[in-house]
C-alpha cells in the first residue's frame, strides 16, 4: 500500500465539496457519527438528501459565512493506497491557498462543470498546476447529469482543455465525465455513461504511477541536525541527520560538502540508530563522514560526480503570498528546507498573468497572490538544482524577519 | 525502477514525522513534548527516538496531569522515561486550580480537559518553552483539519485560523516573536489506523487499557464510562462488569470505554477497521457539547 497525495481545485460552485464528500462517503470512509452529523446540519434540506458538501465544512466562522478560509486536509484510504487530499478554496486568496495545497501534491483534481466548459478559473488552476510541476493531472468534467450526459460537450471539453495544456505544457492528462451528485463514475462506473470507456475517478487514482515520481538518479541531501551524544562509548560520535532528498547514499561513496567544496567518504550511513546499507530518497537518515569536517544545519551532502549547482544570485519566480507587498531591495530570510540565508530580491523583471501566462510589465510594488520573475542575491551561497529538475531543492520560502510571516514562494530558474 | 526503492505509506509517513522532530530539535531554543500517555504520545516518544538515536531524545517530555489519570497509564508514563533516560516534567492542573483559585467543572463526569489549558500555558512560561510538539491528527476533528504542522500561538497560546502562515513543500517556518510559541504536530498526516497498523509494525508497546479486560461500568447516553475514584455511581445507575478496552486514553472522567474481546494487538486493529464510529464519537465524553467544541478550545491555547 503506498501514499497518493493530491490536491482538488475548483470552487464550490463546481462541486468540489460533493466530489470530496462522494470520495469518502462512497469509499466507505465516513463513520455513523460523522454522517448523523452531517443529517442533523441539513434536516431542514426540501428533499430530504444529505449534503455531501457539509462534510468538508470546517470551522464555525466558515459555516457562519459560507466560506472556506483554508486549506483542510482530509484522509481517506481504500485496500490499495492511503490518500491524502488538500482541499483548497477556489475563491478568494486561491493563490496562496493552492500552492500552499499543491506544494506536496503529485496529483490535481481540476473540475469543471460541464455546463460552463473551460472557464477563467480553470485557466488560473491549470496555470498554478503548471507552475508547480505537479505529474498528474485530472480534468474532472462533473454535472455531466445537467447536459443530459453528452458524449459531444464532453469532447468539446476534451479539445478546449488540450489547447490550454499544450499552451503551459502539461502532460499526463486524464479526463473523466462525472456526476459527483449521483456517484457517477466517483467510485463505481457510471451506467448512463454508457460510451465513456476509461476508469471511474478513485480507480484512477488508486493505479495512477507513481514510482517514477521519485528521484533516484541525483543524490541530494541536506544536514538538518547534528547529532552528538558525547557520552561514553559515542564520546567522539558525529552524525549529520537529514532526509535524503533524492537518489541513493552508501557506505563508501565519494561525497562533497557544499558549499564549502570539500571531499570525503561516507564512512556508515545509519536509521534510527542502526548501520544500514544503503538509504534512498525519501528517507530519514544519518550521515557518518570520513574526515573531521566543519559542518552545520542547512549544509550539503552530495555525490562528488553529480554536482548541483552553487551561486548567491538567483533566477526565480516569485509566488508573493503576503498581504504586505515586496518592495524591491528589501532583504528577507530565505529558507531553502533546512538552510537558512540572508536575502535581497534585487530586481523584478515582469510579472506573469495568470489566466493568460502572459508577460507584463510590472507597475508598483508586487502585491499578494501575483507571480513574478525576479533576482535574489543571498549573503553565502545556495546549492540548489532548478525546479524543474529537482523540485524539492529548487524551492524555497522568503521570510520576513520583522513579521516572521512567510511572505513568498520561490521557485528557483 | 528497482521495486526495492520503495517507501509503503507507514515508511513514508514516518518519514516525514522524522523530518519534523529534527527541524523542531534545530529550530527552537527550548522545544518540549507533550506527552499524555495514549498511543499518539508514545508513537510520537517512538518516532523521536529514531529520529535522534543514537543520541537521546534532546527535549523533555511534558505531562499535563489532571489528577484524573488512569493509573496503568502512569505506570507506562514512568517505566518508558525511565527506560528512554529522558526528563520528565509534570505539572498538575490540581495545583493551577489551588494557585489559581480555579472553578472546577461541576457534574457526574467532571472535565478538567479546560483546565489543562491553563496549567499548559503557565508550564510553558515557567520552563520558557518555544516549542511544544504535540500528537494531534487532522482525521480527528475538523478544526485540526485545518490546523498547520507548524502552529503558531500567540502569547496566550491561541490559535488563528485566519492568520495561518502558508506551509510549502516540506519546509517549516518556525520564527517567532518573544513570548510566542509553536505548537507542532508530527503525525498531522496520519489516521487513528494509521498509528495502529504502525504500532504493530513496530511493535510498541502500549498501556494494558488499549486491550481488552473487565471493568465496573456504567451506561452514560450510550456510552461506558469506568467507575473510579473520579466516577462514583447514582442510584439510579446500574454498575455492570464488562470486557471492554479503551480507544483513546484521556482522563478517566471525559473518556468512554468500549465493548471489546481484543486482547491482542491484532485483534484491536480489526475491531478498529470493522467499526463504523469515528474515535472521538466514540469515546470521548467532552467533545459532543458543541459543534465546535474543539474550535473554541484551540483558539483559547489547548493543544
Amino acid at each position: 500500500m503506498d501514499l497518493l497525495r493530491f490536491i482538488t481545485a475548483g470552487s464550490v460552485d463546481d462541486g468540489k465539496s460533493t466530489l470530496i464528500g462522494r470520495l469518502l462517503y462512497d469509499s466507505k470512509n465516513i463513520l455513523i457519527d460523522q454522517l448523523e452529523a452531517l443529517e442533523k446540519s441539513t434536516r431542514n434540506r426540501s428533499d430530504g438528501s444529505v449534503d455531501l458538501a457539509l462534510l468538508t465544512d470546517g470551522l464555525r466562522a466558515e459555516r457562519e459565512q459560507g466560506i472556506t478560509i483554508d486549506v483542510a486536509y482530509r484522509y481517506f484510504n481504500t485496500p490499495r493506497r492511503k490518500f491524502i487530499i488538500a482541499d483548497a478554496p477556489g475563491h478568494v486568496q486561491y493563490t496562496r491557498n493552492m500552492i500552499t495545497g499543491a506544494s506536496n501534491a503529485s496529483l490535481i483534481i481540476i473540475l469543471i462543470d460541464a455546463r460552463l466548459g473551460v472557464v477563467e478559473q480553470t485557466r488560473r488552476h491549470s496555470i498554478i498546476a503548471s507552475l508547480l510541476r505537479i505529474k498528474h493531472v485530472v480534468v474532472a468534467v462533473n454535472k455531466m447529469d445537467l447536459v443530459e450526459f453528452s458524449q459531444d460537450v464532453f469532447n468539446n471539453i476534451v479539445i478546449d482543455y488540450n489547447g490550454v495544456a499544450a499552451q503551459l505544457g502539461l502532460k499526463n492528462i486524464t479526463y473523466i465525465p462525472m456526476s459527483a451528485l449521483d456517484g457517477d463514475n466517483i467510485v463505481d462506473k457510471s451506467r448512463r455513461i454508457s460510451w465513456y470507456t476509461g476508469k471511474p475517478l478513485l480507480e484512477f487514482l488508486e493505479e495512477v504511477q507513481l514510482d517514477e515520481d521519485v528521484n533516484l538518479t541525483d543524490p541530494r541531501f541536506q544536514v538538518q541536525f547534528v547529532i552528538r551524544p558525547q557520552t561514553g562509548e559515542l564520546h567522539d560520535y558525529r552524525g549529520y541527520a537529514g532526509k535524503v532528498i533524492s537518489g541513493i547514499y552508501k557506505k563508501g561513496d565519494r561525497v562533497t560538502v557544499l558549499p564549502q567544496g570539500i571531499e570525503t567518504t561516507i564512512a556508515s550511513v545509519e536509521s534510527a540508530g542502526k548501520e544500514v546499507e544503503e538509504v534512498f530518497a525519501p528517507q530519514g537518515a544519518v550521515l557518518q563522514l570520513a574526515d573531521d569536517i566543519d559542518i552545520s544545519r542547512g549544509d550539503s551532502i552530495v555525490k562528488s560526480d553529480n554536482l548541483p549547482q552553487v551561486s548567491n544570485e538567483l533566477e526565480v519566480l516569485l509566488c508573493w503570498l503576503d498581504d504586505k507587498p515586496l518592495m524591491t531591495g528589501n532583504k528577507y530570510l530565505l529558507q531553502h528546507n533546512s538552510r537558512l540565508v540572508r536575502a535581497i530580491v534585487k530586481q523584478v523583471e515582469y510579472k506573469i498573468d495568470v489566466n493568460t501566462l502572459q508577460q507584463q510589465p510590472v507597475e508598483g510594488n508586487v502585491k499578494l497572490n501575483e507571480v513574478v520573475k525576479a533576482t535574489i542575491k543571498t549573503a553565502t551561497p545556495l546549492v540548489y538544482d532548478s525546479y524543474e529538475k529537482l523540485s524539492e531543492y529548487g524551492s524555497a520560502i522568503l521570510v520576513d524577519e520583522t513579521s516572521n510571516s512567510t511572505v513568498a514562494a520561490v521557485l528557483i530558474k | 525502477m528497482n521495486n526495492s526503492y520503495h517507501l509503503n505509506y507507514l515508511e513514508q509517513l514516518e518519514s516525514e514525522s522524522i523530518h519534523i522532530f529534527r527541524e523542531v530539535a534545530a529550530q527552537f531554543e527550548k522545544p518540549a513534548l507533550l506527552f499524555s500517555g495514549g498511543k499518539d504520545s508514545i508513537t510520537l516518544v517512538h518516532l523521536a527516538r529514531k529520529a535522534f538515536a543514537p543520541g537521546k531524545i534532546p527535549f523533555p517530555l511534558v505531562h499535563i496531569d489532571t489528577g484524573h489519570n488512569f493509573p496503568e497509564a502512569l505506570d507506562f508514563r514512568d517505566a518508558l522515561v525511565n527506560q528512554l533516560g529522558a526528563t520528565l516534567v509534570v505539572r498538575k492542573v490540581q495545583d493551577t486550580i489551588r494557585q489559581r483559585n480555579l472553578t472546577e467543572p461541576k457534574g457526574k463526569f467532571p472535565s478538567r480537559n479546560w483546565l489543562q489549558t491553563y496549567t499548559l500555558l503557565d508550564t510553558i512560561e515557567e520552563f520558557g518553552f518555544d516549542c511544544c510538539i504535540g500528537g494531534a491528527r487532522r482525521d480527528e476533528e475538523k478544526a485540526r483539519a485545518k490546523e498547520r504542522i507548524f502552529s503558531v500561538r500567540d502569547e496566550f497560546g491561541q490559535w488563528n485560523p485566519k492568520l495561518q502562515r502558508p506551509e510549502l513543500w516540506n519546509i517549516y517556518n518556525g520564527k517567532i516573536h518573544k513570548g510566542e510559541n509553536v505548537r507542532v504536530f508530527p503525525i498531522s498526516n496520519w489516521t487513528e489506523l494509521d498509528i495502529w497498523n504502525y504500532i504493530r509494525r513496530e511493535n510498541i508497546d502500549l498501556p494494558s487499557i488499549y486491550f481488552a479486560h473487565e471493568r465496573k461500568v456504567i451506561q452514560h447516553e450510550g456510552q461506558l464510562v469506568a467507575i473510579s475514584e473520579f466516577v462514583q455511581p447514582d442510584e439510579q445507575d446500574i454498575v455492570m462488569t464488562k470486557k471492554v478496552r479503551y480507544r483513546t486514553v484521556g482522563d478517566m472522567t471525559c473518556t468512554a470505554a468500549v465493548e471489546s474481546t481484543a486482547e491482542t494487538l491484532e485483534e484491536v486493529i480489526n475491531e478498529i477497521i470493522a467499526t463504523r464510529i469515528s474515535e472521538r464519537g466514540e469515546t470521548r465524553i467532552d467533545d459532543k457539547v458543541t459543534e465546535a467544541a474543539m474550535e473554541d478550545r484551540k483558539k483559547n491555547g489547548y493543544f
